[in-house]
């Protein structure tokens, strides 16, 4: 047979919590060939980890094939038992979980883990596993490669565990391996060196792959085909390159679409025509931990930042994990108290905690979290949600207050129909819409943005920037808005602010982001933000001195 | 790109709205029936009793079930039945009394402790936890003893020992939502703490906090059961389920129904609770899942 892998009309079927049956997958089709990499792309809920689960005969609590066949070497996944296909599993088939942390057990060593498979299936005797397993470490450019086995998950980093997670799956030599969204948690510079990792290992040993995402540039670097999802069906299948540049379907130009940000004209900004600043912060210093004798906490997350945002404009601060944008964004709004510098906001100082500022002030300095799932109290209705900051700051009720909310839900695009739902009755994007809404709801000046579209599918998080830049135009706010992603940052800031560890590297304007003269971090962090070029992840030349000063992979 | 693109909605437009379902299954309806039982006998006693409580209307003492006495009599010869009706009265009406304060106090005070933070957190956790190592039916034999045993003394006295469990499971749950962030931006945008702990925190851990009600009355249950078994309960002529126990425990020897139909009363009570509990409807055990 000359393939490896066939997918036929494949039905999967889930049980809602009010007992009803859908269908999630509705007849999916496809095949891998021998040591081909085929990726599933789609937004959440598309259903791709579901697919790619059924090669292993697996189906997530509450979830059941109900038809249809999954070849793998001639075995049909489907019809097999319980017992036959953890035979299976390790052995033909392997997986690699999003989150390599959840997945390692923290009180084993890695080396026992990653041998695991060998010794349940009684592949090999332990010693010869070992070797292998060292073996695959090297392949994997993972450091110290005969002494990372002895450590425990947590004596690594988020990386080096992802790649060691690849080795548990590559240890049973199996034929096909799925990648379940494995660098999606990964920093954009940590992310390059596992991509890589995985994409030597599988050409040299010529093992098929499946490989989950919802990030089409990154997918582009590694997958030969390109399978695009929605709502359980296939809408295009092709090779990467056909995808990429011939695209059919209107979906998938939607995806491509949204890699190309529009940039913020100039012009906009320029049409403010008052530039006293808005905000200033003045060597902004901010922690966690007891206070230490220096008066400073334990953890310095912000060591001294300084920026200012001019009204009707936008700064961007973008950074990896663990680089204080999250902490800044917190100590600017009053939530974690700052324990040094200055902040002036519309000309005032503001008191350091969020409780001894007066209410105009709190008014008119919006925060809007990343995760509208926990930003917004599942108790309550949409027109609650809203209702709520108008009594409060404005007074509003009844009537006023109806129509204010009907007005706020116009102005984020949400139809008047949702106002009596709850939170956990909208999607993704209606939700990050209804907790964009709340914060207008107070008639800000300055509205903080904490990685508001991180959790958001590319298509829906590109709407939801359209409808910052239209609000903007509209009501003449100015967002300082926080975010590990370039390209968002790129479509909506007039300048960007790069920080690294608790410290401003440097502040850029979009035109200047990637020239030569950019501070060597900046560099690097631009550099390594994935391109929809299939060629780039090969291409690409990284300064290894920068790499080792930079980046804790 | 426009806002234009369709997102996707969780639940399809067409497919019918699911009511807000108040549903029991089965044996929901069945712990909640007898309860209601329970309830409704408690109020409407005094006019259903066949014979009045304290009144001697059998010569035989501990006798059997009759057409007569439905239930046999006691150690003196009153009618079991009308007080077993009776003593619901006392058993559901105390318990229920005691539960409520107790449940209102601690979780009030548990939510303020979650959202304040600081040094109350810190009081409250003390004070209630030094509270929690004194035993609950010794606390009672002393207070009882001390001042004497009436309905407000024993409404009050259980409350005082259900507080800290309330108050500290009430405070774990409070500390988790109290994180999350639509707490933080009721805080920032100024809110004061009873809002925050009525409008934010409560909706939120309302399920559970119910769940604990109900075992918490059950406990309590047992308890004025237990203080009645030792004579500090409800007082003679009057007697809850638990004094009936004890007065008639003579009779256990002979099988006298006098002794079984009160521990069948306390066990249909505390069962039927435990039942309902467990069985509450999906709407109201989803908000523990917040």
């Amino acid at each position: 047979m000359s393939q490896l892998v066939e997918i036929r009309d494949l039905k999967v079927s889930a049980k809602t919590d009010a007992g009803r049956t859908v269908e999630i997958i509705k007849g999916v089709s496809f095949d891998i060939a021998p040591g081909e990499i085929v990726a599933l792309i789609g937004e959440s809920g598309s259903g791709k980890t579901t697919i790619a689960l059924t090669l292993m005969g697996h189906c997530r609590p509450g979830c059941r094939i109900s038809g249809g066949s999954v070849r793998v070497d001639g075995q049909d996944m489907v019809t097999l038992t319980e017992r036959e296909r953890a035979e299976v599993r390790g052995t033909k088939v392997a997986y690699v979980p999003q989150s390599a942390a959840a997945a390692f057990n923290p009180s084993a060593t890695i080396m026992d883990q990653v041998i695991e498979v060998t010794r349940i299936h009684g592949l090999m005797p332990p010693e010869q596993a070992r070797t292998l397993a060292v073996e695959l470490f090297r392949a994997l450019s993972l450091p110290n490669p005969d002494s990372i086995g002895e450590r425990y998950p947590h004596q690594v980093s988020g990386g080096q565990l992802q790649r060691l997670s690849a080795a548990m799956a590559l240890i049973g030599s199996p034929k096909v391996v799925i990648f379940d969204e494995p660098t999606t948690a990964l920093d954009v510079t940590t992310q390059i060196e596992v991509l890589r990792a995985f994409k030597a290992v599988m050409r040299k040993g010529g093992i098929a792959g499946v490989y989950v995402s919802h990030d089409l540039a990154v997918v582009a670097q590694i997958a030969d085909r390109i399978v695009v999802l929605r709502g359980g069906e296939v809408q295009e299948s092709g090779s990467t390159d056909q995808i990429l540049h011939r695209a059919g379907h209107p979906y998938t130009r939607q995806l491509l679409a949204a890699f190309e940000p529009v940039p913020r004209s100039p012009e906009e900004a320029a049409r403010v025509t008052d530039l006293r600043p808005l905000l200033e912060v003045d060597k902004l210093v901010a922690g966690y931990g007891p206070i230490q004798a220096d008066g400073l906490p334990l953890v310095r997350a912000l060591k001294s930042v300084s920026l200012s945002v001019q009204r009707g404009r936008n700064l961007g601060i973008i950074g990896e994990s663990g680089c204080g944008k999250s902490t800044l964004a917190r100590a600017i709004a009053g939530i974690l108290p700052r324990r040094g510098g200055n902040i002036i906001f519309d000309g005032r100082e503001l008191s350091p905690d969020a409780r001894q500022r007066s209410r105009e002030e709190l008014r008119t300095l919006q925060i809007v979290f990343q995760s509208a799932d926990t930003a917004l109290n599942p108790a309550k209705s949409v027109e609650d949600l809203l209702g709520r900051p108008l009594t409060f700051y404005h007074g509003l009720k009844g009537k006023a207050r109806d129509q204010r909310v009907d007005q706020l839900l116009d102005m984020v695009h949400l139809p008047k129909t949702v106002r009596h739902r709850r939170a956990t009755e909208l999607s993704g994007g209606q939700k990050q819409r209804v907790n964009f809404a709340r914060a207008l709801a107070a008639d800000p000046k300055l509205i903080l943005c904490d990685e508001i579209t991180s959790a958001l599918d590319t298509v829906v998080a590109a709407a939801i920037i359209e409808l910052l830049k239209e609000l903007q135009r509209e009501l003449g706010l100015s967002y300082l808005f926080i975010s590990h992603d370039l390209s968002v940052v790129e479509a909506i800031c007039d300048e960007i602010l790069v920080m690294y560890a608790g410290e401003k590297i440097e502040q850029l304007t979009p035109a200047t982001v990637g020239s030569p003269d950019n501070h060597p971090y900046s560099r690097l962090l631009f550099s390594s933000t994935p391109k929809l070029d299939p060629t780039w992840l090969d291409s690409l030349e990284q300064d290894p001195e920068l790499v080792r000063a930079y980046c804790r992979r | 790109m426009t806002h234009s693109v369709p997102e996707s909605v969780p639940r399809p437009a067409a497919a019918p709205r699911r009511k807000p379902g108040y549903r029991f299954n089965l044996v929901g309806i069945i712990g909640l029936s007898v309860l209601l039982f329970w309830a409704v006998i408690a109020v409407i006693a005094p006019w259903v009793i066949p014979y009045p409580v304290g009144e001697i209307v059998d010569y035989d003492a501990l006798g059997p079930m009759t057409a007569k006495f439905w239930l046999g009599t006691d150690y003196l010869g009153r009618d079991i039945l009308s007080r077993v009706l009776m003593g619901a009265r006392y058993t559901v009406g105390i318990s229920l009394a005691s539960v409520t304060l107790a449940c209102s106090l601690g979780v009030t005070l548990g939510m303020i402790a979650a959202v304040s933070g600081g040094w109350l957190d810190t009081l409250l956790s003390r004070f209630l936890d030094a509270m929690n190592s004194i035993p609950s039916k010794l606390f009672g034999l002393v207070v009882v003893a001390a001042v004497g045993s009436s309905l407000p003394v024993l409404v009050l006295t259980m409350a005082v020992i259900y507080v800290p469990g309330s108050f500290r499971f009430a405070r774990a749950l409070a500390v988790n939502i109290n994180t999350m962030d639509f707490v933080t931006a009721a805080r920032i945008r100024g809110e004061r703490t009873p809002y925050l702990i009525l409008s934010e925190i409560l909706p939120n851990i309302l399920g559970p906090v119910l769940a604990d009600l109900g075992l918490r009355f059950v406990f309590t249950v047992l308890l004025l059961s237990g203080l009645s078994f030792l004579g500090l309960g409800v007082q003679p002529p009057y007697a809850d389920w638990g004094a009936m126990v004890r007065e008639n425990i003579g009779g256990l020897a002979f099988g006298a129904p006098a002794v079984i139909f009160p521990c069948v009363a306390i066990a249909t009570l505390t069962i039927s609770v435990n039942l309902l509990i467990d069985n509450l409807p999906q709407k109201i055990r989803d908000r523990s899942d917040a």
